[in-house]
């Protein structure tokens, strides 16, 4: 195939350049930098040439949410789509290309945004790079394909049709959601897949796929000039602004007590609670909270008091949900049948204790030095995570100053902001949702 | 369920055969030494992130366990938490939290597992752990019961509450007449309900020792400064009793075909299975692993292998259709193709379809190209491991506990590249008879969710 451009000659302007200063003495040092293109495309980058590779992973604001009704399915269809045929090259020649350059491509949506990523070999950068932009910029969305991927999706669906988790999932988001879009299925049903054309795909594609909502993280084996000039290579004829339908916010709908009665192995619990905006004051206090009651480590309040003293669980875990236009605080388990009942107990428990009371010193302390020690070793452990944490502080409009800010606000959180917190949280009644056998008195 | 936001894999799509490059592989610089108590030791310097990881690996897992005693290799896993005389139970979860670690443990037919990652300066202090409990764990009665429900927990959640899981279960049971890979890893309820403090002191005193241990450190260290701090932590460990040969029992000739059969309501599409005891890369002789990995690929890797073009996009009637191999285990394992037909099309169909890919391979072999592509495809795929730190320390414990070294990791690149056309031909037809195989099939039954 033709080369498209060259990558050279590129002016790239600088933003300040951050360090992220880890407090130990590591001999390690992880540098950021906010790179702006010639065409003013930014990104950040992390440089190193410890392995010939580079990773770029790129988000557009708009995902799932923008399918039109009755059309739902359409951007998960469109992902499936991108390295199924583009510009000259139809699904078997990009494919058999895509192969020859040594890269992997991949694409995926949520309901807020389409992310797509590429891994290439530095030997064969401009090579994989033309492809990248091909598959972004003139996806061909041919029949073929597209009744391939549509039946691969309809088969999913079948297959997981008669799963009480899947009509547990239906009643859950319908109930928390409503009508809003995030009540809607991602991945369509069958009747709304049979009425995608590819003139749909097309129009969702150019609404999407532009500069003015485009956050790219790039890490790996090239340096701030070419990530520059790479930036305009692939994105630069997109079109500056997207065509997005605007999405309300939406409080999820608590206080319900929803049921599904299959004969279960297991009933699986799961309890929603407010969650908190990623811009509130409080958001730190409300994170704390969480890694307190169920996150992360196996020390939480939840974990200690169903798994580690009375084995109900093999895992209970809470965590804090921030889409962009809601956010809730998810609890889940699953236990046996007969102890359900006991193990809820046991959660709302532990839930009211740490509603009336807040945590404790020593608590806070050691919640605080996990989630600032967690996030290099959770963020920085492969070229894959690190694009990732270049992304996803950037989509929710955080700067790059974000990661020792982040430090500085962990550590200002105080008891009284974690006890204020969980009044206002978990004071709340949850909806519940109950997955298993009906309920069965203890033996 | 409740996925976050960010989730997100970066998969990789496999794509074709055509005049593949053939790929410069740059050594993984990796160094390996024995401590005096028979520790082996494994360093993967990796100074891009102020990370380590740090792992032991046991050489013992389920398929070493007692008759009768199915689950205990895992059961003892969770029990490994539970306290020495110098660190009281739920000290090292502490100290791994305090830090912003992570860290965990898993069992396998062959090996029991711990790790940490950790900022480099809290190395010391993990290894002071891990060597700590290697001789000195303190088992006491009144912390079996509710772990013991724990694990009973576990089981229900990953097999008894999954269809899939279920018949897999059965597939091993029935593929595997007398090798214990026929028991499942996570024990059989009846003897898991009945595992008790004697049967894992028994476990751990026999297997648990330096000498039948493999040490690994990846990340943002120094092989000089990995050597001091383990003689100084493992070193002081004393040797195990010797251990006897790891040999288990061996299969008896396989003359049928067999099939399981599992219906349940929650299924909305049939899949069918069909499994082959074959070698693996310690059994095998003769690039045979080799040539299996390279056959997988070729047969049902991806999305350009010959079951996916064949099956999914020329005939339209499969889902899915491919192939597994494990090629990891420590004897004879298994190779796997599965299929599922398109709502409008039957089992049946997809089922002879693939066969008839598995025949027609068997009769007229594959071609240069097919196997050009799938070599570089393997080869690249060791770079891409290189950058994830904790998957490099995964793979170089699992050799040296399946008794390999950093030697046979370095080669595997040039011993792929040697494989030929013939030989890929040669172990399909010599290990994938229809007639010896098992046969697995996942069907809907009448009554869906109410």
């Amino acid at each position: 195939m033709t080369r498209l451009f060259p990558l050279r000659h590129a002016l790239a302007l600088f933003a300040a350049l951050f360090t992220l200063l880890l407090s130990l003495p590591a001999q390690a040092e992880i540098q950021f930098q906010e790179v702006t293109s010639p065409l003013g495309i930014k990104a950040w980058l992390m440089e190193d040439h410890s392995l010939p590779l580079i990773t770029i992973r790129f988000a557009f604001e708009g995902g799932t949410t923008q399918d039109p009704v009755g059309k739902e399915g359409l951007a998960n269809l469109m992902t499936a789509l991108f390295d199924e045929g583009a510009g000259d090259l139809d699904s078997e020649a990009f494919q058999i290309e895509l192969d020859n350059v040594g890269a992997e491509m991949s694409f995926v949506a949520d309901n807020d945004a389409v992310y797509g990523a590429m891994r290439l070999l530095t030997e064969q950068r401009d090579e994989a790079l033309d492809l990248f932009k091909l598959a972004i910029e003139a996806p061909r969305f041919d029949q073929n394909p597209i009744d391939r991927m549509r039946a691969q999706i309809v088969a999913g669906i079948v297959a997981a049709a008669q799963d009480p988790s899947t009509a547990a999932q239906n009643l859950w988001a319908q109930t928390l959601y409503g009508d809003h879009p995030y009540a809607r299925r991602r991945e369509g049903t069958p009747e709304t897949l049979a009425s995608i054309t590819a003139d749909d795909l097309r129009s969702l594609h150019q609404a999407i796929f532009a500069r003015a909502n485009l956050h790219v993280g790039i890490v790996g084996d090239i340096d701030a000039e070419a990530a520059g000039a790479m930036l305009d290579m692939v994105f630069g004829t997109l079109p500056e602004q997207p065509d997005l339908t605007p999405i309300a916010d939406v409080e999820p709908v608590l206080g319900q007590e929803l049921e599904v009665n299959y004969p279960l192995p297991q009933t699986a619990i799961y309890l929603a609670y407010p969650g908190i905006r990623r811009d509130a004051p409080d958001y730190f206090a409300a994170y704390l909270m969480n890694e307190i009651l169920g996150g992360g480590s196996i020390l939480s309040r939840l974990t200690a008091e169903v798994r580690e003293k009375r084995g109900l669980a093999y895992n209970i875990t809470s965590a804090l949900l921030n889409f962009q236009h809601t956010e809730m605080l998810i609890i889940g388990t699953a236990t046996r049948a007969d102890r359900a009942e006991e193990t809820l107990a046991v959660a709302q428990e532990v839930i009211a204790r740490l509603a009336e009371n807040g945590p404790t010193e020593a608590e806070l302390a050691s919640a605080k030095k996990y989630v600032i020690g967690s996030y290099p070793i959770n963020e920085l452990n492969s070229s894959s995570a690190i694009a990732n944490t270049l992304v996803g502080p950037d989509l929710r409009n955080l700067g790059i100053d974000h990661l020792t800010r982040r430090q500085e606000l962990i550590e200002a959180v105080s008891v009284a902001d974690v006890k204020a917190v969980a009044a206002k949280l978990l004071g709340v009644k949850p909806t519940t949702l109950l997955i298993g056998p009906e309920a069965q008195p203890a033996p | 369920m409740f996925k976050t936001a960010m989730a997100f894999a970066l998969t990789a799509l496999l794509a074709a055969p055509v005049l593949a490059k053939e790929q410069v592989q740059p050594e993984a610089v990796a160094e390996q030494f024995v401590l005096d108590n028979g520790l082996e030791v494994v360093v993967i310097p990796n100074r891009r992130a102020p990370i380590v990881t740090h792992m032991v690996w046991y050489k013992v897992g389920s398929a070493d366990e007692p008759a009768g005693k199915s689950g205990i290799a895992h059961f003892l896993e969770h029990l490994m938490f539970k306290g020495t005389a110098r660190h009281p139970a739920g000290e090292l979860d502490r100290a791994v939290t305090e830090i912003g670690g992570t860290g965990n443990a898993f069992t396998t037919n062959d090996v029991t597992a711990y790790y940490q990652v950790v900022p480099p300066d809290a190395l010391a202090s993990m290894m002071d752990f891990e060597a700590d409990r290697m001789r000195g764990l303190i088992l006491t009665e009144d912390v079996i019961g509710s772990e013991r429900d724990v694990v009973l927990e576990e089981r229900r959640m990953r097999t008894d509450s999954n269809p899939q899981a279920l018949l897999q279960e059965e597939v091993y049971a029935t593929l595997f007449q007398n090798h214990p890979y026929r028991i499942p890893t996570i024990g059989w309820m009846h003897e898991m309900e009945q595992l008790n403090r004697a049967d894992a002191v028994a476990f751990y005193n026999q297997y648990y020792a330096p000498n039948n241990a493999v040490l690994v450190v990846a990340g943002d260290v120094d092989v000089d400064e990995v050597r001091a701090l383990a003689e100084a932590s493992y070193g002081a460990v004393p040797r195990g009793p010797a251990l006897p040969p790891r040999v288990r029992p061996a299969e008896p000739q396989h003359d049928t075909q067999r099939t399981v059969t599992l219906a349940d309501p929650r299924v909305g599409i049939a899949s069918f299975t069909k499994s082959w005891i074959v070698p693996t890369y310690r059994s095998a002789e003769n690039g045979e692993a080799e040539a299996l990995d390279l056959l997988s690929e070729i047969l049902g890797g991806g999305s350009r292998s010959r079951l996916y073009q064949q099956i999914i996009v020329k005939d339209g009637i499969g889902a899915s259709a491919g192939t597994r191999y494990d090629g990891g285990a420590y004897d004879d394992s298994t190779f796997m193709l599965y299929g599922a037909p398109q709502p409008e099309h039957t089992l049946a169909d997809v089922e002879g379809a693939i066969s008839e890919q598995l025949a027609l391979l068997i009769k007229d072999g594959v071609t240069e190209a097919e196997l050009e592509s799938a070599k570089a495809r393997y080869v690249r795929s060791m770079i891409f491991a290189r950058d994830v730190q904790f998957s490099m320390a995964h793979i170089y414990g699992a050799e040296l506990a399946n008794g390999g070294n950093i030697e046979t990791l370095a080669e595997w690149p040039d011993r792929i590249r040697d494989v030929t056309a013939e030989q890929v031909q040669a172990v399909a037809a010599k290990y994938l008879d229809p007639s010896l195989s098992v046969t697995s099939y996942l069907l809907p039954s009448d009554a869906g969710a109410q």
